[in-house]
């Protein structure tokens, strides 16, 4: 366990390097765009560097806001308070502030630096369909993230990859629109190297969004697995984490308000956002979590 | 220097080292150890701290049972002025038993369960419950990594040396969980 804490703390700095690097391409395009010359390169650059720092520090307050998660109280609600209190105590860790989501698809996540600054957060869904033993087996699974320190890689990378996506949808829709003022086309006569840049850089913009998926991935799937069975270890229950999951599977059709593709990875299930029959074909090549079956079925043979 | 004392100094160096880290990872282990032990502690006081609440609110409803309120509020004085582990057990474990019998005998009383401090009172209790089922599981797995590490070569040779001692398990009857479970209202 302690070898996989290290390997993780590897792979953060990995990831975060990966992210800032992207950022940064992405800003450096964008400032060609607007004639601006390397003060995109040195604005992203620095936006990835706040970014980074800021949601190390801050960034679980920011991935709970964007839920619209309000913290809970222990009179608010006394059987989740219970449960985590004593999920933590069998984890050997302080025990995490505890949010409620106003959504009715059943899910939750966990958020947060490191064991001693973490927040666990479930959906309303989830407090109304799940019994006591189940409740136990999700809070676990999530408590075995914190324990992984997978919330802060979840966390770093939920804002850095939002960031990519939210700057090159921006540039993308201005695009559309024609509304890029700032490229006076006409009176620089632009040679051929500035038009390759520019495709490059388009190309660049159309798949950032796609990369910052692969980078999810990378973080997400195995991990997953990883908690689940770490989490069955802590409730020394498995079944109540396999029913719970029987019951988030079977509700895969109530849509999440707030689901995005920055914090998808960070759900104990991948949200849908569409109502329907779930995941299309596409979205489960990128999906972030395992097939659900696949889950349940592991935690069976446990 | 000849290349021997280079090859000894190394040697030396490294039992140091993996001395160092396995002192180390001992004191975690005993402080995690007597962490957990306290946990133990702070969840059984908060049983005693809801027992005369319980028994005073099914009293006010269930009157014919004084024998089980006798029996719950004995054992747990006998809990808390027990001086020896195994004693202590013992009348937790009756005390686990009286709080069941309790909500067993509660299910015959309609009004009882319908009324709002029982059921916070309930709520607390099986809280508090499986904390003390929690705390007992971490307590038991951090002294067997420390008895494992206490035990096995080399870190015997570290764990003597300091005089790090192997540790008790704390053996009380668990809640029954799961499967009985009750479903709650949507």
């Amino acid at each position: 366990m302690y070898e996989q804490i290290a390997a993780n703390r590897r792979k953060t700095i990995l990831l975060i390097v990966g992210a800032i690097v992207l950022l940064g391409a992405v800003g450096y395009v964008l400032g060609l765009w607007y004639s601006s010359g390397p003060a995109g390169l040195v604005g992203a650059v620095a936006l990835a560097l706040v970014l980074s720092l800021g949601s190390f520090f801050g960034g679980d307050r920011l991935v709970l806001a964007s839920t619209r998660a309000r913290e809970v109280t222990t009179q608010d609600q006394p059987r989740l308070h219970n449960i985590v209190e004593g999920l933590s105590i069998a984890a050997g860790i302080p025990k995490p502030r505890v949010y409620v989501i106003p959504e009715q698809a059943p899910n939750a996540f966990a958020t947060g630096r490191n064991p001693e600054h973490a927040s666990v957060a479930v959906t309303e869904g989830l407090l109304s369909t799940m019994n006591r033993v189940e409740l136990e087996g999700v809070i676990g699974h999530e408590l075995a993230h914190v324990v992984d320190r997978d919330i802060l890689v979840g966390t770093v990378v939920a804002t850095l990859v939002g960031a990519v996506i939210l700057i090159s949808e921006f540039f993308m829709r201005s695009w559309w629109w024609g509304g890029v003022r700032g490229r006076r086309g006409g009176d620089r006569g632009g040679g051929g190297i500035e038009a390759i840049i520019f495709a490059v850089g388009l190309v660049l913009l159309i798949l950032a969004p796609i990369i910052a998926q692969i980078v999810r991935l990378a973080v997400s799937r195995q991990r997953e697995f990883l908690a689940d069975a770490q989490g069955a270890l802590l409730t020394r229950y498995p079944p109540g984490l396999a029913s719970a999951l029987r019951k988030i599977g079977a509700a895969s059709g109530i849509p999440m308000r707030s689901a995005n593709n920055a914090t998808a990875h960070l759900w104990l299930n991948q949200p849908s956002r569409i109502q329907g029959e779930g995941m299309g074909p596409l979205e489960k090549l990128f999906s972030t979590h395992p097939p659900i079956e696949e889950r349940i079925r592991r935690l069976e043979e446990m | 220097m000849p290349l021997w004392l280079w090859i000894v100094v190394g040697l030396v160096a490294l039992l140091v080292v993996s001395g160092i880290l396995i002192y180390n990872r001992l004191v975690k282990l005993r402080a995690r150890v007597n962490n957990g032990w306290s946990q133990i502690d702070v969840q059984l006081r908060r049983r005693y701290d809801l027992i005369p609440n319980l028994v005073k609110t099914v009293q006010g409803y269930a009157t014919h049972e004084r024998e089980l309120f006798e029996n719950v509020t004995e054992a747990r004085s006998r809990a808390i002025d027990a001086n020896a582990v195994p004693d202590q057990a013992q009348a937790e474990n009756q005390i686990t038993r009286g709080i069941r019998q309790l909500f067993a005998v509660a299910e015959n009383y309609p009004d009882l369960k319908a009324n709002e401090n029982f059921l916070a009172l309930q709520e607390e209790l099986t809280g508090t419950e499986s904390k003390i089922a929690f705390a007992r599981q971490f307590y038991n797995d951090q002294v067997m990594l420390l008895n494992t590490l206490i035990g096995s070569f080399p870190s015997n040779v570290v764990a003597k040396t300091f005089r790090f001692e192997p540790r008790e398990f704390f053996d009380i009857e668990e809640p029954v969980r799961a499967p009985s479970e009750v479903e709650f209202p949507r």
